[in-house]
């Protein structure tokens, strides 16, 4: 959070920043992903990553997963702010440890050498659901599905092999068990 | 088949099932279909502006003098834009409005066409909502639903994009029911536990106030009934911010009078000391808090808000209970009396010690200036106005300034819907046009906008639109030749470096008057000043009045930058001894 040059919102106490996953149902409609993102960006919140899709085609309903930091107190506002919204159907936020929910981001890897390297390559990916999605005689494309960390540790680790694109999505959440998201 | 009409047809059609009767706009090429149906809906007035942005001002001083949601209309490109400012300051105000835009026709959008712009991605952050409609079929319930959010909840600025082509393109349209009350249990979420919790509070309290906002004047007229009453039932003092003037009478003994920066001395101590501090309707905003840690340090803090957002935003609370104000202020009215029904009795002892300190900070007379017999002081200018006027059911604008202070703490208001300023987003300018719109809400009443000479120049050409329509408004300039506040910050913060705060050039304001075609009048002299203003209110024409005032003239009390409430400047002579630090000085 910048520092405000206001002597009446000076920053005397920052609360602690936690890191949390708000996920917003809305009306796909025009503009919405805009009000939202303008939203953060007005009001100086931040986005770590950023994750939408139409999931309902009947209602028009598309799912929008955000991963935000900030004090308890802006987490909070971002969600009442969220829920002012017109389009905004429900708003649901979740701390990254908690253990009940499920977050996973994607990556794909490029990799280009010799036979050894992009074999060296796959290993390295095998604990994150390696899928080759296309390979030829000097390179092949690796799908993955982990934690942001683990993508990044991942991504750090084929640099050796031979990485010469990577391309990545925001996390997407889900709760575990028969539970839904309220 | 079902008739079908045309889009422009469909937005009058709307317009009339919303009741509306006046409008408030300037035409343009993009909303030329809509301007050409004007002629066949009687019901409707259009008033011509001269800048959009008068336009929207005056549909807010419509708005917020008469509770119905104000209506411009306005084309496409630099028409949108104009409009920004006044949406805005709609937005930070939480005033109804409903904007219609024109918009390029469908198929030119997004070609830089001639006076296209990104009018919904514009005014996305300065309204509520806003809606580009590009199908005929959805115009009629999309401006329905526009006026549904404009004034459910806590109010706000909307805008409807219409593509020209969708202006001349027919569907049929369904008659809407206006339902009487929109505003109901949707935002009402507090339970009969909150307000027990309240009023355990309330009784447990010895140095208790009520810091009141303006939502409980957008709650309705009802709300101020309610609020009188439950400051006679707990015999609790009462403190409101700029906004809330008017929704506690002005002259009552409980009312400690404004707080924050320019407030009394008795209301930022008593707020600044309370150990129960009961917001109802407003919103912390900063120039109310000072120096948010040192803010009232040892209360504890109740918020009575319609808008959940604005509860913990700013400052954490105790005790949040959302809901429309006149409906929390009346269940707890009800369960006082009904389970506590000598609460002021049994309670006026325990209050009696902070009824006292209050009285000590009161005899500080924080408002006091030396007046003067040879130039009129600028505070003599505003009381003078009050004494001549309070009779009459005034209606008062103001501009932004130095002189919206003093009509602050000068001015009494002992009803809601009187006052009509622009405090969140400090609009200069604002006045003139506001009160153009309130004289339309209110043909019979005195309006007078308190201004000052810099502000009123930003939209002094909406004086040809108060004559147009014969619309006597009075505009009341304390005209000291400068930026005043500017020029004060400078003196205070800026070794009196008068950057470009001296307004040179000024046209001569009785001449202008007379151009306009209204009428011009001058007071140099503290001794002519009443006759002046009598004269003024005895003219049934606009007035522009040009009072010259001290031109270094200081508006205090004021909470200098980075301090709490109870280290206030109270004068000239006292703000030697507290000198600002050089911290200060960077803050706003």
């Amino acid at each position: 959070m910048a520092n405000s040059k206001s002597a009446y919102s000076s920053p005397g106490k920052i609360g602690k920043f936690h890191t949390h996953i708000i996920v917003v149902w809305v009306d796909n409609e025009a503009g919405v992903l805009a009000r939202v993102v303008g939203l953060f960006s007005g009001r100086g919140y931040n986005i770590e990553s950023l994750a939408v899709a139409e999931i309902d085609p009947k209602l028009n309903i598309s799912r929008i997963t955000i991963v935000t930091t900030g004090t308890p107190q802006v987490i909070e506002q971002i969600k009442l702010q969220l829920k002012k919204l017109v389009p905004v159907h429900k708003v649901a936020d979740f701390k990254r440890e908690d253990r009940n929910v499920i977050f996973k981001e994607m990556a794909l890897f490029k990799v280009v050498g010799n036979n050894s390297k992009r074999k060296k390559a796959l290993n390295a990916c095998k604990k994150y659901n390696a899928v080759i999605l296309d390979k030829t005689n000097k390179s092949c494309v690796i799908q993955i599905t982990a934690l942001r960390r683990e993508i990044d540790l991942t991504a750090k680790n084929l640099k050796k092999y031979g990485l010469v694109s990577v391309s990545r999505t925001g996390a997407v959440a889900m709760t575990r068990g028969s539970e839904i998201f309220k | 088949m079902s008739k079908l009409y045309s889009g422009a047809d469909i937005v009058f059609k709307c317009l009339e099932d919303q009741e509306v009767e006046f409008i408030f706009g300037y035409p343009g090429g993009a909303v030329l279909p809509i301007y050409d149906e004007l002629k066949n809906h009687s019901s409707i007035k259009h008033i011509l502006a001269r800048h959009e942005q008068g336009a929207g001002h005056a549909a807010e001083g419509y708005a917020r003098s008469s509770g119905k949601p104000g209506v411009l209309v306005v084309t496409s490109g630099p028409g949108a834009t104009n409009a920004v400012t006044a949406l805005t300051d709609a937005y930070m105000d939480s005033v109804p409005l409903v904007c219609i835009s024109g918009q390029v026709p469908t198929h030119l959008i997004g070609t830089d066409a001639f006076q296209e712009c990104d009018t919904t991605g514009i005014t996305r952050p300065c309204t509520k909502h806003n809606w580009l409609v590009k199908d005929i079929k959805n115009l009629g319930k999309t401006i329905h639903k526009a006026f549904e959010v404009a004034t459910t909840g806590r109010p706000g600025p909307v805008l409807v994009d219409i593509p020209k082509d969708v202006q001349f393109q027919k569907a049929s349209y369904t008659k809407f029911k206006k339902q009487k009350k929109l505003n109901g249990k949707v935002h009402n979420q507090f339970s009969q536990k909150d307000i027990d919790e309240l009023i355990k509070l309330m009784s447990k309290a010895s140095k208790p106030i009520f810091y009141t906002g303006g939502g409980v004047i957008n709650s309705g007229p009802k709300a101020s009934e309610l609020l009188r009453e439950l400051v006679n039932t707990t015999g609790f003092p009462i403190t409101t911010t700029l906004q809330g003037l008017g929704s506690y009478p002005g002259e009552d003994s409980h009312f400690l009078g404004m707080l924050g920066m320019h407030g009394s001395y008795e209301a930022n101590n008593a707020m600044h000391d309370c150990d129960l501090m009961i917001n109802i309707g407003a919103r912390f905003d900063d120039r109310i808090t000072g120096k948010i840690d040192e803010f009232s340090p040892n209360s504890k803090k109740v918020h009575i808000d319609i808008d959940p957002s604005s509860i913990n935003k700013n400052v954490k609370v105790d005790l949040p209970i959302v809901g429309d104000v006149a409906e929390v202020i009346g269940s707890t009215i009800k369960t006082i009396k009904k389970t506590k029904p000598d609460f002021a009795k049994s309670n006026k002892q325990k209050i009696s010690k902070w009824w006292e300190k209050i009285q000590k900070w009161r005899s500080v007379k924080s408002f006091e200036f030396v007046n003067s017999t040879e130039t009129i002081k600028p505070q003599y200018a505003v009381q003078r106005l009050y004494e001549l006027t309070k009779n009459k059911d005034t209606y008062i604008t103001t501009e932004v300034g130095q002189h919206q202070m003093w009509a602050a703490q000068h001015y009494k208001f002992d009803k809601p819907n009187r006052w009509m300023t622009s405090g969140g987003l400090g609009t200069m300018g604002y006045g003139l046009p506001a009160a153009v719109g309130v004289q339309v809400a209110h043909p019979k009443k005195l309006v007078i906008d308190i201004a000052g000479e810099a502000s009123v120049l930003m939209t002094m050409q909406e004086m040809s639109t108060a004559v147009q329509y014969s619309l006597p408004i009075k505009i009341f300039i304390l005209n000291n030749e400068y930026m005043g506040m500017v020029r004060q910050w400078q003196e205070l913060l800026h070794e009196k470096n008068y950057s470009e705060s001296y307004t040179a050039a000024l046209p001569d304001f009785v001449k202008l008057a007379e151009a306009y075609g209204c009428v011009g009048i001058r007071a140099k002299t503290p001794d002519e000043l009443d006759d002046k203003i009598i004269e003024m209110i005895n003219t049934d024409r606009p007035v522009i009045f040009d009072c010259m005032v001290d031109k270094e003239e200081n508006c205090f009390p004021m909470i200098p930058s980075g301090k709490p409430h109870n280290e206030m400047l109270l004068g000239p002579k006292d703000q030697k001894e507290k000198k600002i630090t050089e911290k200060g000085k960077t803050l706003v």
